[in-house]
């Protein structure tokens, strides 16, 4: 039970912080510029990227709330779908479409979390698979809008500043990087303050947070919204970058990869995303001369997992002391 | 007769009916601040029933609960809490994926007032409040002598240690009346022992509690005033003194004398 307190880190101090960021984002910027990686390897860290987004927002749903979603693509299509028809019919920028992709999502995800919300465990995963499936029949039924099963097509990349981001200048790469890390900030700061705490406690024992005054119905019901809205960036994402969305853009594959990720890389980690996202993005293209065996291969590790390390490879308990705030004495602990 | 008592906690009629069952029927009492009242009573006579509807889990469907002067029946479980009152559980029920320091810091929740804004920009507010809180956190701790968990899970903590979390974290909500139940259980003799003086020690810290307690010995050594129930309704009622010599109590503890002689004469047969 002993923490090692006088932790000499190598990045203990603040200017050491930042140095390390500052090599970080040069590192970053200068990759896709570099030669070294071809346009397929920047579209896979692209996709990574994408992904560890998009399992943090389940993750944050999953992992920390303890609400189980296997239909989290439905708010792909949602942010998706509301971002390529503003496109369509206003013509407006991607920052404007995606914002309200967005905010569409988390719409949707209240309107699926209220009447959700007195169901937990396997009955509000089950409806959760039911709405993805509900989101795909409207975007498939509703032609004259969605465009139904020809979906929308050459949908317009983003243009910022007059530049028009492509993956062969790294302009996805860049945006995907930006936009992943102010939502692992964003997730960051929500779970280490009094909402993650609640959320955490309402996946550990929701009586017992109830008796110590956390509303749960209503946390429950913020961290769908919260976690629909991410994903809706995701998908507003998505849709830009391969410029196509139909109704099978965002299917129950989809949603079981994100829970995959999230399981693999462990529930309640916000690194177990990044390397979940990282290891599951990358097997299928690393493990392409297995052709079709790749996704028994994939199978096989999903199941070792969950028989070996259920709390994923990240999960579980920190062995790191807990991080108290500056100018709090915590009396020699 | 002694000095002025002023009660903080007061239930009149307390009754609830689970379809034909009365798991509680007309219930009173009274507690003073600064007290220990005990509430004990065989397996199943409904102790946990009156604390679950003291706290807002379930409503009753007959009689007024007074907290602080104020009625507080039909409240939720969130106002009673902010308005001060907290609770333990039976089996103890700490957030177990969370640190120690976690678990008493969502004690704090209600009390803890910036709102999303402030947590996603770190607002001035946000710091100020969080690091105030978490300050108070540590400091529970400390005075409970846990600190040295701050930073560990909760099962990764001794028995008796795990229940004094669970008490550390109704402290953070700042509650002045803490309702523990059972505290004792799965406790041995000298952890028992320790919980004793540890209880004293809070209410010389200013806090009022209720216990409901199987432990004899504590209950005995402990409380200011014991109430008995039985079968949902309340048998006695009085110093521990005259609870230990009170005839009906020993009847729905050990049973009746002719009772215990027929079965006897059963086992004989």
């Amino acid at each position: 039970m002993k923490h090692n307190n006088a932790k000499k880190n190598l990045l203990d101090t603040k200017p050491k912080k930042i140095a390390a960021l500052v090599v970080m984002v040069a590192l970053v910027l200068y990759l896709p510029k570099s030669g070294l990686l071809s346009p397929y390897l920047v579209r896979i860290l692209t996709m990574i990227s994408l992904y560890s987004m998009l399992s943090l927002s389940l993750n944050l749903l999953t992992g920390f709330t303890g609400l189980v979603s296997i239909g989290h693509a439905g708010f792909c299509a949602v942010g998706g779908y509301t971002s390529a028809l503003m496109w369509q019919y206003l013509g407006l920028p991607w920052l404007v479409t995606a914002i309200c992709g967005m905010i569409m999502a988390g719409v949707v995800g209240l309107m699926l979390a209220a009447p959700t919300s007195r169901l937990s465990g396997s009955y509000l995963t089950i409806a959760t698979l039911g709405f993805g499936e509900i989101v795909k029949m409207i975007a498939l039924n509703w032609q004259s809008f969605t465009g139904g099963p020809l979906g929308v097509n050459h949908i317009e990349r983003p243009e910022f500043f007059g530049i028009t981001l492509t993956t062969f200048n790294g302009g996805f790469f860049y945006l995907s990087i930006i936009l992943t890390a102010l939502v692992t900030l964003f997730v960051y700061r929500i779970v280490n303050s009094k909402m993650g705490r609640a959320f955490m406690a309402i996946r550990d024992d929701s009586l017992a947070a109830t008796m110590m005054g956390v509303d749960v119905t209503a946390y429950k019901m913020k961290s769908f919204v919260i976690s629909a809205a991410i994903a809706g960036l995701g998908g507003a994402f998505y849709v830009h970058f391969v410029r196509f969305l139909d109704p099978n853009t965002f299917n129950f594959d989809i949603s079981i990869i994100i829970i995959s990720i999230v399981i693999l890389g462990g529930t309640g980690s916000i690194p177990g995303s990044f390397l979940g996202a990282a290891l599951l993005i990358s097997f299928p293209e690393i493990l392409r001369f297995a052709s079709e065996y790749r996704f028994i291969i994939y199978g096989l590790i999903l199941v070792l997992m969950m028989r070996f390390k259920p709390e994923g490879i990240l999960g579980g308990h920190s062995h790191r002391p807990f991080r108290l705030m500056k100018g709090v004495e915590s009396y020699g602990n | 007769m002694e000095t002025k008592q002023e009660p903080i906690l007061e239930v009149k009629n307390l009754s609830i009916q689970f379809g034909g069952l009365k798991a509680v029927d007309d219930v009173n009492f009274k507690v003073n601040r600064g007290e220990i009242v005990s509430i004990i009573g065989p397996n199943g006579a409904g102790k946990t029933t009156v604390f679950n509807m003291l706290t807002g889990v379930y409503q009753p469907t007959n009689g007024q609960i007074f907290f602080k002067g104020e009625e507080i029946q039909g409240k939720t479980p969130q106002n009673i809490v902010k308005a001060g009152m907290a609770r333990t559980f039976q089996n103890i029920r700490l957030f177990c994926d969370m640190r120690v320091i976690q678990n008493v810091l969502l004690g704090m929740h209600t009390n803890t007032d910036y709102n999303f804004f402030d947590l996603v920009f770190h607002t001035p507010k946000y710091r100020k409040l969080e690091r105030e809180k978490q300050q108070k956190a540590v400091d529970i701790l400390k005075f409970l002598d846990l600190d040295r968990y701050l930073h560990d899970y909760p099962t990764n903590l001794p028995y008796g240690d795990q229940r004094k979390v669970e008490i550390a974290r109704a402290i953070a909500t700042d509650a002045q009346l803490l309702l523990l139940d059972e505290p004792a259980a799965g406790m041995n003799p000298e952890e028992s022992e320790e919980l004793l003086s540890f209880i004293r020690s809070l209410v010389t810290k200013g806090f009022t509690i209720v216990l409901i307690e199987h432990d004899m010995n504590l209950v005995m050594n402990i409380s200011d005033r014991i109430y008995v129930i039985d079968h949902g309704r309340k048998i006695a009622e009085g110093l521990p003194q005259e609870i230990a010599t009170n005839k009906d109590v020993i009847v729905a503890y050990l049973g009746e004398e002719e009772e215990e002689d027929q079965l006897e004469e059963v086992e004989h047969a």
